[in-house]
């Protein structure tokens, strides 16, 4: 019996692997999988890993994902890696990337805040810490926490 | 230099450049007491788009350009513009871009001067956006702690009122920790500094946080006092309650230095007695006269004039 493997294999799909401890169910939320869609989906939670300590990791059949999704996930789990599966080989690997600034994936947590009305623009944060989670909107300097993003995803 | 650029946030103006414009703003004092005509701006025009009511902010803004030779064009009142008809922000921008050389907008949501200053070339100055920041008052506030008490540096400010609304103050807050000063805060517990606005400033300067203003007050040089809006509390009892544990008499003014002065941005209602306008300390007519020169320097500085 194996001893180290936790979560099967899968055929064709996805593998996001180092996500933050914790963060596994609102990766599912970001990708709307919600276990009526007649996917496979696998998921450790609190896995022993070298690099992070604990991690979580999800396997998600016949599942590709979008850049917008990823963008999701780089703010949730800025450690996250990707593994595109083709016939079980990995055929491509990436990790996610928290650019300096986050445009148009999460709306600012200021009601008062003029781009949270019909301008012209999309929300706009500078990432001011990467660990913990801090945004600022460029338009009224709010800053927004782990805890506002994670709510507003 | 700041030539061109726009204002939305003190933070969009560095140390050095913030000294320019007190140098300058010395200038525009003895021209504006030797009632010297001035006319380096003649030709310009300014538009004031006010999406809020307010009075001494815009007067002073049309003041100073009048008073350096230029004209000035704008609205006051949402309901005459085409605002009221559903325009966005930007477009009335792009509009406003093509009939002046520089624009003051003040703007009931946070964040307006900085999305304008996306839409146009045109230097934009943020005369208040929401509770957010007032920069062109935190230059005035600071001229006139330059001027009254001989300073910017190791400063003892004690804010004191609504600091939970006062844009003014967030603005001021976020100035005097670039200065080191140390600042009380002294509020009712229900209007509190904001903690966003709290976080960002509390790392760098030494910030306390009370309700009583006596613990304070002997040390202080600057006693900032802000307005307890009535409209804030639920019953008008509470309010008259609390008025008078936070209101500025002649008794509180003599437990003051001699050294020290009273801020108000006004317009002042019950938080600052009559009495104490004639006292040395106070300089809040003072402040609000300031008002005029320094912008008058800053729309220099912006336009590029030459004095």
């Amino acid at each position: 019996m194996d001893k180290t493997l936790l979560i099967s294999k899968i055929k064709d799909g996805t593998v996001i692997d180092h996500v933050k401890a914790g963060m596994s169910l609102k990766v599912l939320s970001i990708l709307n999988i919600t276990g009526r869609e007649n996917l496979t989906v696998s998921v450790g939670m609190f896995v022993p890993s070298k690099r992070l300590g604990f991690k979580d990791v999800l396997k998600i059949e016949q599942r590709s994902l979008e850049r917008s999704e990823l963008d999701k996930i780089a703010l949730i789990a800025p450690d996250a890696s990707i593994s595109i599966i083709r016939d079980y080989v990995v055929v491509e690997k990436f990790s996610v990337a928290l650019e300096d600034r986050v445009i148009g994936i999460i709306k600012c947590s200021n009601h008062n805040c003029i781009s949270n009305t019909k301008e012209p623009i999309r929300p706009e944060f500078f990432v001011k810490s990467r660990n913990p989670l801090v945004l600022e909107c460029i338009y009224c300097d709010r800053e927004m926490f782990e805890s506002e993003v994670l709510a507003s995803l | 230099m700041i030539k061109n650029r726009s204002i939305a946030s003190i933070d969009d103006i560095s140390e050095d450049e913030m000294i320019e414009i007190f140098d300058l703003t010395e200038k525009m004092l003895s021209a504006l007491e030797s009632q010297k005509k001035l006319t380096p701006m003649a030709g310009k025009i300014m538009a004031t788009l006010f999406f809020e009511p307010s009075t001494r902010t815009r007067l002073s803004f049309e003041s100073a350009m009048n008073r350096l030779g230029g004209d000035v064009i704008g609205f006051s009142d949402v309901k005459s513009s085409s605002v009221s008809k559903g325009e966005t922000l930007a477009d009335t921008i792009r509009m406003a871009e093509s009939y002046s050389d520089i624009i003051v907008i003040r703007h009931p949501l946070e964040g307006a001067a900085r999305l304008a200053a996306k839409f146009t070339a045109k230097p934009i100055v943020n005369a208040g956006d929401g509770s957010g920041q007032h920069p062109t008052q935190t230059l005035l506030d600071l001229f006139t702690i330059k001027k009254e008490i001989g300073r910017l540096e190791k400063l003892d400010i004690t804010l004191v009122g609504d600091l939970k609304y006062g844009r003014t103050v967030h603005s001021l807050l976020i100035a005097l920790a670039r200065l080191n000063a140390t600042v009380h805060l002294v509020s009712p517990p229900t209007l509190r500094i904001p903690h966003h606005v709290l976080s960002a400033v509390s790392e760098k300067i030494d910030v306390t946080e009370s309700d009583d203003l006596s613990k304070v007050i002997r040390d202080t040089d600057v006693l900032y006092v802000t307005r307890i809006q009535k409209e804030r509390f639920p019953d008008s009892e509470e309010y008259q309650k609390l008025i008078g544990s936070y209101s500025i008499d002649p008794d509180v003014v003599s437990r003051m230095k001699k050294t020290s002065i009273i801020m108000h941005p006004l317009p002042r209602v019950d938080e600052i007695r009559p009495e104490v306008d004639t006292l040395p300390q106070a300089k809040y007519f003072r402040q609000a006269f300031y008002g005029v020169p320094v912008r008058m320097a800053l729309i220099m500085l912006l336009l590029g004039g030459e004095f």
